[in-house]
């Protein structure tokens, strides 16, 4: 029986897992799904109309889900259904609360009061829940109806905030910046697929494609100064007016290319495709089909709607078969939130393998192993989904090195945990693995993450070796700091930790950091090979190469100190905790100094955060270095 | 042995040495990194690492406060070769720790030369253009350019530490002297109109100089700044002052033409420019951004390469990543201007380029040796013993 609730454990894991990976269960009548799989051009991108929903949320909230505290249910089922109401009905989406605003200074400026911040619950239980702080008592996040009156005054600050240098500007003026660069994504997604204006698009649509010809020929003949149909040629202009408009407000791309290119720059908005129709002389189809399924949307048409968007798709199909495919993966793969799952998962086998040491080692050490086994496996799935997607090899910005780093850091543990099966790798592995996936979630605020390449970094080979050898180092790096950890706090705090397990955890640690040397080096020595082969030069002393040479040093360190007996196990440990500091300023330190080739990705609240790990990592030093006689364990009864 | 000889070598032999001399490399290379903000690269690398000392001005007397690239890497390198000699056997098991170290050695030596020789110029051109010299990214040079000929020029170029210490200079090619009045390591330049009341005096008497004044500026560090050096120049004949020049190392400052002694001249302040015996044209530069943005995609230069013995003329293609090597230089794409009519190429020189290679190799090949040697150890320890058979 015992030997059965692993199995059990991990059977409830895999079925948690399979239930995100199916397709969401469709709550409207609306074939939403479908409509989320259609194609944009964004940010050098093809992504399905799912992906920017999802990411422009991200970017305005921090979070997927449209509601306000107060309300009951979620204002739209997902993140789609807000797109859908952004594209077409504007007056509806401008009520969501979903521009998040923190600084009180802004609040102010925009005129919002704490009276309207404060969420009154209906029912007395959540106000219950208010008072002890489990519910939120003030709100965050605001509809851009609260935000539209002050905009003017919003801008003119931006416009002061926008030269100062991130990394000087003021919380408020970052808090101005960012808010301000919401609304500008805002409104180019409102205007994406039609005038926010109107409401009846296709109408006005209809009638521009009937009075083309004649409107073009009063134009024609007004230009030549001969008589002409002034109210048409009249039309003519106020509508070439309007497109323009619609053209400089967005840069999203919807309109794929009617001659079938494959090139990219073939796109356009919808704005300049109708700009195009005063040449062509006819609408674009693809502009015609959206405008029909605004107002399939507005009117509340289910049946029209899924025929409409069956339609374009199937008319879309032959030109983008490939595209189409990787779309329609990526909602797969935004529904399944892959690593959203491992985090879950992550915790539990965490929480399970501490248990073990106290109670039930077997049972529990073998189920965190499966269930870390599990979430292992869904974030290499989640990784090899996206370096299909991009096809690039794993590592391309900070946000897929959080992700590798992660993955590598349990890879080594679930290799440390079959060897030794004491549980101590599976808590390793549930630490490092939700730690990065946080950071990696934090650092997807910013907006879709799988970024075109900048020219510099354009090199599918150096990238699948450099980066993706010295990314395995820091995890190494980083893991060893983690097993350090584990022995200072364990064996510091609990009498748990006994001969054997400490001996084993200094062997592991010390196995690491060689594997952390080796791998570290042979990245750093590829970069450099890189540089010279692209730059003429194997070694420019850059933030990110120092980074990358410190943490060499910093093992090679650890290493020749034990060899010379200088350090036994609590030094080793204190050395090794050291590391993560190292890791973790060559990993965001020497992108906040901003110079440098290597200088992408800066984050202002990373900064804070770093500080914060470096001070506790200190704080773990200094319990590591303690007199043993202090150590709960390692006392002779 | 003497005892105090072997207390010598105990102490270059020990490993607690070794320990000390990476933990300083990792102090020194870690306020490298965050003195790059303040000084730049450059001048980081020869502070820091080039150099035996960190000094640290306290008044204008520069004391020694830390022991610099040279001194820790020389340190390292005798550590290395003492343990090498007296410590380690050469045997299997210590094979992959033999390669490691030489490798290592090799890697110290190959970044001490590339200290010394490595060389970094810029080359610019505009579509059509067609240069056959490249620019220093910091020093200038005062260029006198007898023109008398229109078949060909015949430069004297003096380097800007003469025109710094100001004293008057002969050379045997020039009817004159060169008198450095006022030098001014970085300046700006502004406007000078003589005609009005109370206009700025200037020590020019003739050329720019006359309508434009230089004021000094402090020294710039910044990466995609350079200091842009002025000074006025009085050149003399044997019957006295010929005149007074202002001449400034800004690019948009023009050389400035003169008679003297039926002869034609230029003299300009510019980027000291090095010279090749072939010359590169740039036919397009393009740059290219991904659909809808202003990510950068590719920069590529496509260039005619032309030598004048006819053993090369033709077309080569620089982009990132892929850059020309040629007769022991190497142009790489660095960047553009002039929206994107102008190409910057990187041009180094650096004769110790191979010597990296090797030693990494060999550190490689020895670490994974060793990790191999420690982990098969691993693994035989850790599999039981076979149970003797009854």
């Amino acid at each position: 029986m015992k030997k059965l609730i692993p199995l059990f454990v991990l059977l409830l894991g895999a079925l948690y897992l399979g239930s995100k990976a199916m397709p969401e269960r469709a709550t409207s009548k609306f074939d939403l799904a479908a409509f989320g799989e259609l194609p944009v051009l964004l940010n050098g991108r093809l992504k399905p109309l799912d992906t920017v929903a999802r990411s422009s949320l991200m970017q305005f909230q921090g979070r997927q889900r449209v509601s306000d505290p107060a309300d009951s249910e979620p204002r739209v089922n997902s993140p789609t259904e807000w797109l859908v109401n952004v594209f077409f009905i504007s007056s509806k989406a401008d009520s969501y609360p979903i521009f998040r605003i923190d600084s009180p200074d802004l609040l102010s400026l925009l005129g919002i009061s704490e009276e309207d911040a404060k969420v009154r619950y209906a029912s007395p239980a959540k106000q219950f829940m208010a008072v002890l702080g489990f519910l939120p008592s003030t709100r965050s996040r605001f509809s851009y109806e609260k935000i539209a009156p002050k905009i003017s005054e919003l801008e003119r600050q931006a416009k002061l905030a926008n030269p100062i240098e991130s990394a000087v500007r003021t919380p408020f003026q970052n808090a101005v910046v960012q808010l301000y660069g919401s609304l500008v994504q805002y409104q180019q997604l409102k205007h994406t697929l039609a005038p926010p204006t109107t409401d009846d698009f296709l109408a006005e649509l209809l009638r521009f494609q009937k009075l083309l010809p004649t409107g073009i020929a009063a134009v024609r003949a007004k230009q030549a100064g001969q008589s002409h149909d002034t109210e048409a040629a009249q039309a003519m202009i106020e509508l070439g007016q309007r497109y323009l408009f619609m053209s400089e407000v967005t840069s999203i791309l919807a309109i794929p290319p009617v001659n079938g290119s494959a090139d990219d720059n073939a796109w356009s908005t919808t704005g300049q495709s109708l700009l195009g129709a005063f040449q062509s002389g006819s609408v674009d189809s693809s502009v015609l089909a959206y405008a029909g399924l605004g107002y399939a949307w507005r009117q509340n048409q289910p049946e029209q709607f899924n025929k409409l968007v069956a339609l374009y798709r199937s008319q879309i199909q032959k030109r983008f078969e490939l595209q189409l495919r990787k779309t329609h993966a990526e909602v797969r793969f935004n529904g399944a939130e892959p690593f959203y799952v491992s985090m879950t998962l992550y915790v539990f086998a965490f929480l399970f393998a501490i248990v073990s040491w106290l109670k039930w080692p077997e049972v529990l050490g073998r189920s965190a192993f499966y269930l870390i086994l599990l979430a292992w496996l869904a974030t290499s799935a989640g990784i090899v989904t996206r370096m299909w997607l991009e096809g690039r090899p794993p590592v391309t910005n900070l946000y897929s090195s959080a992700l590798f780093i992660g993955w590598g850091s349990v890879g080594l543990c679930l290799v440390l945990e079959a060897i030794y099966k004491n549980a101590i790798g599976s808590v390793a592995a549930g630490l490092t693995g939700f730690a990065t996936l946080l950071i990696a979630h934090h650092l997807s605020l910013t907006g879709d993450t799988l970024e075109m390449m900048r020219a510099v970094l354009d090199s599918n080979f150096w990238l699948a070796t450099h980066v993706v050898i010295v990314t395995i180092g820091y995890s190494a790096t980083f893991l060893a700091g983690f097993l350090a950890i584990i022995y200072i706090l364990r064996g510091g705090f609990t009498r748990s930790l006994d001969k054997t397990s400490a001996e084993s955890l200094v062997r592991m640690v010390y196995g690491i950091i060689c594997f952390a040397t080796l791998f570290s080096f042979v990245g750093t020595v590829l970069g450099g090979i890189w540089a010279d082969q692209s730059w003429g030069r194997f070694w420019g002393w850059d933030p990110k190469e120092n980074g990358a040479l410190i943490i060499v040093l910093w093992n090679a360190l650890i290493l020749h100190a034990r060899w010379g007996g200088l350090i036994k196990a609590r030094g080793l440990m204190a050395l090794a905790v050291f590391g993560n500091i190292v890791t973790s300023w060559s990993w965001f330190g020497t992108n906040m100094l901003g110079v440098g080739l290597h200088s992408y990705g800066f984050t202002d609240s990373a900064f804070m955060a770093l500080i914060v790990f470096v001070v506790s990592q200190i704080a773990l030093i200094a319990l590591a270095v303690r007199p043993l006689a202090q150590w709960r364990s390692f006392q002779s009864s | 042995m003497s005892d105090l000889i072997r207390q010598f070598r105990d102490f270059f032999v020990s490993l607690k040495l070794t320990v000390v001399l990476i933990a300083l490399s990792i102090l020194l290379i870690f306020a490298a990194t965050l003195d790059q903000v303040n000084l730049g690269i450059w001048a980081v690398q020869q502070k820091y690492f080039h150099s035996l000392f960190v000094m640290w001005r306290i008044g204008d007397i520069p004391v020694p406060i830390f022991p610099g690239g040279y001194l820790i890497g020389g340190f390292l390198l005798i550590n290395l070769i003492a343990a090498q000699v007296y410590r380690f056997k050469l045997t299997a098991r210590k094979s992959g720790i033999w390669l490691t170290h030489i490798g290592l050695i090799l890697l110290l030596i190959g970044e001490l030369l590339t200290g010394l020789w490595q060389e970094e110029f810029a080359l610019r051109l505009d579509e059509g253009e067609t240069k056959n010299f490249s620019e220093s990214y910091r020093s200038n040079e005062l260029a006198i350019t007898e023109t008398t000929d229109p078949k060909f020029d015949d430069v004297v170029a003096i380097p800007e530490k003469f025109i710094a210490r100001g004293d008057p200079i002969q050379q045997a090619k020039l009817p004159f002297r060169v008198v450095p009045k006022i030098y001014y390591p970085n300046a700006a330049l502004a406007a000078r109109d003589a005609n009005t009341p109370g206009a700025a005096t200037t020590p020019a008497t003739t050329g720019i100089g006359l309508q434009a004044t230089a004021t000094l500026l402090p020294l710039t560090y910044k990466q995609n700044e350079r200091n842009a050096p002025a000074a006025y120049i009085e050149l003399a004949g044997p019957e006295g002052p010929i005149g007074t020049w202002l001449v400034s190392a800004d690019p948009r400052f023009p050389a400035q033409s003169f008679e003297y002694a039926g002869r034609m001249w230029k003299i300009a302040f510019r980027f000291e420019r090095s010279y090749k015996p072939y010359s590169l044209t740039l036919l397009k530069f393009s740059h290219d951004r991904y659909a809808g943005t202003e990510i950068p995609k590719n920069f590529s230069s496509r260039i005619r390469l032309n030598s004048p013995d006819g053993r090369d003329d033709r077309e080569v293609l620089i982009y990132m990543n892929n850059p020309l090597r040629y007769a022991g230089l190497t142009f790489y794409q660095a960047g553009f201007e002039n929206d994107d009519k102008t190409t910057i190429l990187q041009v180094v020189r650096n004769p110790s380029w191979q010597l990296p290679y090797i030693a990494c190799a060999l550190m490689t090949l020895g670490l994974i040796i060793q990790f191999c040697i420690h982990l098969v150890a691993f693994i035989a320890r850790r599999r039981p013993a076979p149970k003797a058979v009854a």
